[in-house]
């Protein structure tokens, strides 16, 4: 019996600890006057602990619940201790956010937790009802953060367009898992892939399934067709409820996608290739348009993730060799997405700054954080030194070692589109005359991690293989 | 005699209706969510007759954790109902255009 539950604790301390930490958090936060002070550093304790929980156990060891639907391995270390650490600069920026409106409740930083633990159950699942918990766990807290601010029309219709749109997508998973479940008899992503044959070869009904679970892995992501949502829920949820979404749920994206197409379907990559060049192309091409007509900083920075996101597809498209450059485009992008909404949140101080024109004349009001958004900015674009240049260099070149030199092609024709709203920013912050506003001030906190998660895309840029490494040894 | 095949297009009919419903109502929120409900019970139903007819119970083990979500699920979309509710005294589908672009 003990051996059992010491089986059960190994593959799941660290989720263990992020319940523990939601249940006192909870609790901390009825502690009267100063409960959202303490749930806030309550909040940070979790993470750390959560983060010495992981960091202690042996990299390179594989521990399974006993079942194996659930898994310890490299690659859930480290998107573990990546997403604790972005969860960590997410509450010091949406801390600064929620205070500035007087909006902070213990509830924000409950829903956080919550959020973390569905992404933590996401990537160390090894079979569909637990991808499927997780991912609801993540889902449920979302919808619920989006209408964070309850007086907010626009917030609560982005909650109700959220919650609807990901209903059918968490539906449509479902329903094609079902079918997976009565071709294959197995919801184990080893079960999957020992029984599963391609269309061509056994039945039809694999095309049927893989179809639908691709519309949920497509609808997480935010690819083209299945995007609606996103510009939606960037514009009407506060800014830090959409810094939140934009980043964190990406990088549980990238592990529905990497444990569902490779772990359990890899025998049938030709059947579901074809459906995924189509919606990567499509986010190309849409993301990188309709982001140049827009005039809130949000909705361009939504479309602008779909654009990002499509590169992501790609790095599953070139095969084996594409996923560990697929892995670093997530993180790098994941790290470039908080840094340009914790921007805006700083520049937004006591108010909204969700207008791009409100970015006009920033060099003058505050030089430094308008450097920061240059970096971000260059770095989204893909130019070198900065850490975007080797995420899009290393998808590019898995392609074409793939042999896939068309979606490359395209690839880069629509970055270079992509380039000119990202440089309308720059040109607005530096050669625009802006109106006369005062200088920006913020909270120390914010001011501090926000330079170093800019600068780190810099220092990502200048000394790339260190990373590219990790994510190669993360994926075996 | 009712066969496998019967099941999974009553399912496959059932989840038809309910995307359709989604898509084609305009008017009430409240449809909307009875539509979702709908969508999952029709997968519950899938995977039922599957695992009946495969003699394995991890199907019927899945539809319970399913029907847990979907309690769940209903519980989060009527509270985010009530907050559309309270800012604009309407759940009218077609006025939710105020993010567009």
């Amino acid at each position: 019996m003990n051996a059992e539950i010491a089986a059960f604790l190994g593959a799941c301390l660290p989720e263990v600890v992020v319940g523990a930490g939601i249940c006192v958090v909870l609790l901390a936060g009825l502690s009267g006057r100063h409960g959202r002070g303490l749930a806030y550093l309550l909040t940070l304790a979790t993470l750390a602990a959560s983060a010495w929980v992981v960091g202690a156990s042996q990299p390179e060891a594989v521990v399974s619940m006993p079942g194996g639907s659930f898994v310890q391995d490299p690659l859930s270390r480290f998107l573990k201790l990546f997403v604790l650490a972005l969860m960590a600069a997410i509450f010091v920026y949406a801390r600064a956010y929620l205070r500035e409106r007087r909006l902070e409740t213990p509830e924000f930083y409950v829903l956080g937790l919550f959020a973390l633990l569905g992404i933590f159950v996401m990537v160390s699942s090894m079979s569909f009802l637990t991808m499927y918990l997780g991912l609801e766990i993540l889902a449920l807290a979302l919808y619920a953060m989006v209408a964070l601010e309850r007086g907010s029309a626009p917030g609560a219709e982005a909650a109700m367009k959220y919650f609807v749109l990901g209903a059918i997508s968490s539906g449509c998973i479902l329903y094609g898992i079902s079918i997976l479940y009565g071709v294959t008899g197995s919801v184990l992503f080893s079960g999957v892939a020992a029984a599963i044959e391609p269309a061509a070869v056994g039945q039809v009904a694999v095309l049927v399934g893989l179809a639908f679970v691709l519309v949920g892995i497509a609808f997480e992501f935010g690819a083209v067709p299945f995007h609606m949502w996103l510009p939606d829920v960037y514009h009407g949820a506060p800014t830090c409820v959409s810094l939140l979404v934009s980043t964190v749920p990406k990088v549980a994206a990238f592990a529905l996608a990497f444990r569902i197409l490779v772990d359990a379907l890899g025998p049938v990559q030709a059947d579901w290739q074809l459906l995924l060049t189509v919606f990567a192309v499509l986010s190309l091409v849409v993301g990188n348009l309709v982001a140049i007509v827009q005039t809130n900083i949000k909705r361009m920075l939504a479309y602008s993730t779909i654009a990002h996101v499509a590169f992501i597809l790609l790095g599953f498209l070139a095969g084996e060799g594409g996923l560990p450059s697929a892995l670093y485009y997530t993180v790098i992008y994941a790290l470039m997405a908080a840094a340009a909404f914790g921007i805006v949140i700083l520049v937004g101080g006591s108010g909204e700054a969700d207008q791009i024109a409100d970015f006009r004349g920033l060099n003058r009001r505050a030089p430094w954080f308008a450097l920061m958004m240059l970096i971000v900015m260059i770095s989204m674009v893909g130019v070198p030194p900065f850490a975007g240049f080797y995420a899009k260099w290393w998808v590019l070149w898995a392609l074409v070692d793939a042999g896939q030199t068309w979606l490359a092609v395209v690839a880069v024709i629509f970055s270079v589109i992509g380039a000119f709203y990202y440089l309308r920013i720059v040109w607005l912050m530096y050669f625009d005359e802006g109106l006369n506003l005062p200088p920006v001030s913020a909270a120390l906190d914010l001011r501090v991690v926000l330079s170093a998660n800019s600068l780190l895309l810099l220092g990502l840029g200048l000394f790339p293989a260190g990373l590219l490494e990790l994510c190669a040894r993360a994926l075996g | 005699m009712i066969t496998l095949t019967h099941y999974m297009a009553l399912s496959a009919l059932l989840f038809s209706i309910s995307v359709a419903g989604i898509f084609i109502n305009r008017k009430n929120v409240i449809l909307l969510l009875m539509c979702v409900e709908l969508l999952l019970l029709a997968v519950n139903f899938n995977f039922i007759a599957l695992s009946r007819f495969m003699g394995d119970a991890t199907g019927q083990v899945f539809v319970f954790f399913i029907l847990t979500v979907a309690a769940a699920e209903a519980a989060i979309g009527l509270a985010i109902m009530v907050v559309l509710f309270r800012t604009r005294r309407s759940i009218n589908v077609q006025e939710l255009d105020v993010l567009k672009g």
